[in-house]
């Protein structure tokens, strides 16, 4: 029986000896094949999450200084001036805190170095919401200047020698008696989010970046999901098959793999140089942003279709729906959780995209938060560039506290989408 | 051309007389791309009565019955020739929406295909896309009228809301035949009703089968000789795409006039 070779074994005939070890022996292989390649899987896994864990450590910690803002309390004398002289009412705040720069010059331009150079803008706004009465006295706290804030921070340490940091040991005396008279604190640093851009690293903020990718993905919503949902159903549901629909099926296809500078390129060309729209608009970035996340809308909606089970468009069909209401009413509504996800990682992927919309000029430096498709505007993504390109030293906390924003909100997106997900598909 | 409905078949036996014919079809031939499915099929469907199609794998039956309703309108590939009438007016007349025509000549698959909503919204689909109830109270009248017709109410009548995926093979087709006679069709196509049930909702089926009978014209595709035998009173044997015999079941289970009849209904072949 054993010799007879395991290939000439007729099937439904007894097995032999010889088979059931085959079996055994190859059962081993095959339990280490499958051990083999889980541990492929868990070594990858570990590795991806390695990279991930480092990438977001180093951001979030460089990110640190600029999510608090250190802040020095001046005691001001509210004028009672219509346009007061805010910078030499700082000056006189300073004085009363620092008698002896009364009459040194030189002790004054070095106490005004420690307050931020927006310090008078922020006084003044600080004093108009405050509603104080003129001639009373308010302590309002104004943010320091970035050297200084490092320094509290412990960025700037006052053990290395002079000549190798920013601030000599006069500055640092100075902050020091500031902090012994209880005058300096650290808080949460709202301006992050709610201010928009600034020369000055401790005033600038994420608004204006904020807002301008608001309305961004608001434009590119608007645009590519109608086009994008209405050109997959016209594919997969109405189209004809043959060659130019194929052609056609290719390009999108093709579109999805172009590198999204080149969509800039179109952007410029087409809607900046021909349409003549006005440069570093969002309307404009929104449109660009459209074009780049077409194809994605369009493959993952036709896969989304063609996943919807073909006996649900039967059974349709054969009471009678139209093909208009087999198509709205049965395949659209069971493939919205797939064609919602397409649509949400085409969004996220956008709002990321910085190389197009540096193209169209939306890396202006922009002071103030667009309140208009048509007014120039920056978006996070181009902010994080403009920050990044920035020499103050203040800026590189500040280009990681807008990685950190802008992960949040990608984070956001994703949650958004699961939830979304989860929702439709539970329906049943 | 065959405005005359009641023209009998060369060679084909007798259906119950006192039926006049409903549907029927001349000279059918479909075509998937270059292949030919059916080669010139004749049949006659009389009216309430049950019509079964039996015949081995791959002959055809499916295609003659999806194209009683023009089911094969949607496969890209095929073709149809051929004249096939309902109530004597040509159903593949450009003059004919088949929207219309799919009201009129219903469907029920071979698997089970509730729409994922609730049992009420199944059945009430179809009414509801047709226009067919005047209100609320109507609607719900069709609904429940359909589900009793389909033997399913008492089962269901508590959970009307609940999905229709979530319940048992047997259960789902009984309201997939409810939503089809929800929009008062005059023939129903059943298309292997019963290859996905176990023995108990097949014979529950069947029964409900031969009740529909009364008010519907049925056409039934079956794989078993004892449905075809219990439910219908005429059959058609197809083979490589040709109907080899027709005639009234009793007739066709005694005694057979072709040999491949008599084979396949003995199971020596299919
Ligand atoms: N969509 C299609 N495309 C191409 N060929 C098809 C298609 N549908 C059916 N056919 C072919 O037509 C012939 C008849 O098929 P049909 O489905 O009508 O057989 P059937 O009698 O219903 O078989 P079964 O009992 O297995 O359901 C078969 O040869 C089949 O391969
Ligand atoms: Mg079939």
């Amino acid at each position: 029986m054993t010799d007879i070779p395991a290939s000439s074994r007729l099937a439904g005939a007894p097995r032999s000896e010889s088979a059931v070890s085959d079996i055994r022996s190859g059962l081993s292989r095959r339990k280490s094949a499958q051990t083999r390649l889980k541990i492929y899987g868990i070594v990858a896994i570990v590795f991806a999450l390695t990279m991930l864990g480092i990438l977001v450590g180093s951001v979030v910690s460089t990110s640190i200084p600029a999510w608090t803002q250190t802040q020095v309390r001046l005691d001001v004398t509210v004028p009672d001036d219509e346009t007061p002289n805010y910078r030499s009412l700082v000056n006189d705040s300073l004085v009363a805190a620092f008698p002896q720069a009364e009459r040194d010059r030189a002790a004054l331009r070095r106490f005004t170095g420690i307050l931020s150079n927006g310090a008078q803008f922020w006084l003044r706004d600080e004093l108009q919401a405050s509603g104080a009465a003129p001639g009373s006295t308010v302590s309002i706290w104004l943010p320091v200047s970035d050297p200084f804030e490092q320094l509290y921070e412990g960025v700037i340490s006052p053990s290395t020698p002079e000549n190798r940091r920013p601030l000599n040991d006069q500055q640092i005396a100075d902050f020091q008696s500031l902090q012994q008279q209880d005058r300096i604190r650290s808080v949460f640093d709202w301006g992050l989010i709610t201010n928009a851009d600034s020369r000055f690293p401790e005033l600038a903020g994420l608004k204006g970046g904020l807002i301008g990718s608001a309305f961004l993905m608001l434009v590119c919503l608007c645009v590519s999901v109608p086009v994008g949902v209405g050109a997959a159903v016209y594919l997969e549901e109405f189209a004809p098959k043959n060659k130019f629909t194929d052609f056609i099926e290719i390009n999108v296809n093709n579109l999805a793999a172009v590198p999204s500078i080149v969509f800039g390129l179109l952007g410029l060309a087409l809607f900046l140089g021909f349409l003549g729209m006005p440069r570093s608009a969002p309307l404009v970035g929104g449109l660009v942003l459209a074009i780049m996340t077409l194809p994605t809308i369009i493959i993952t909606t036709r896969a989304a279709l063609k996943a919807v089970p073909p006996s649900i468009r039967e059974a349709a069909r054969g009471i009678g729906a139209s093909e208009m209401q087999v198509i709205a009413q049965h395949v659209l509504p069971l493939a919205l959780p797939g064609i919602l996800t397409g649509v949400i990682i085409g969004l996220a992927q956008a709002i990321g995209e910085t190389a197009p919309l540096l193209l169209i000029g939306m890396n202006a430096f922009v002071t103030s938060a667009p309140t208009s498709m048509l007014e120039a505007s920056t978006t996070l993504p181009t902010q994080i560039y403009i920050w990044f390109d920035s020499p103050e030293r203040g800026f590189v906390a500040r280009t990681s506290a807008a990685i950190c924003v802008l992960l949040i909100v990608l984070s956001v997106m994703n949650l958004f989408a699961i939830v979304l997900r989860r929702r439709f598909e539970r329906r049943w | 051309m065959m405005e005359n409905v009641s023209f009998a078949t060369a060679g084909a036996h007798a259906r119950a007389p006192e039926m006049p014919v409903k549907m029927f079809g001349r000279k059918v031939e479909v075509f998937y791309g270059q292949k030919q499915a059916l080669h010139g099929v004749d049949l006659e469907i009389p009216e309430r009565q049950v019509t079964a199609l039996i015949g081995p794998s791959g002959c055809g039956k499916s295609t003659f019955l999806r194209c009683l309703n023009r089911m094969n309108d949607t496969v890209a590939i095929a073709r149809v020739v051929g004249d096939i009438r309902l109530d004597g007016e040509d159903i593949y007349d450009k003059s004919i929406d088949v929207v219309e025509l799919r009201a009129r000549v219903g469907m029920v698959f071979q698997k089970p295909n509730p729409f994922p909503k609730s049992i009420f919204e199944n059945v009430a689909y179809g009414p509801r896309i047709h226009g067919l109830f005047k209100n609320k109270a109507h609607l719900q009248e069709i609904v429940e009228t359909s589900l009793k017709r389909a033997g399913l109410f008492e089962e269901v009548k508590d959970r009307l809301d609940e999905p229709g995926t979530g319940l048992s093979g047997g259960q789902q087709q009984r309201l997939c035949i409810a939503r089809a006679i929800a929009v008062s069709p005059e023939v129903i196509l059943m298309d292997e009703p019963c290859s996905a049930l176990d023995p108990i909702a097949t014979a529950t089926v069947e029964e409900l089968i031969d009740e529909l009978k009364q008010n519907y014209t049925i056409v039934i595709v079956t794989h078993s000789m004892q449905q075809a035998a219990r439910v219908s009173q005429r059959t058609a044997m197809f083979h490589l795409g040709r109907i080899v015999e027709v005639g009234p079941t009793e007739k066709m289970f005694s005694n057979p006039d072709d040999k491949r009849t008599q084979d396949y209904i003995t199971g020596r072949f299919g």
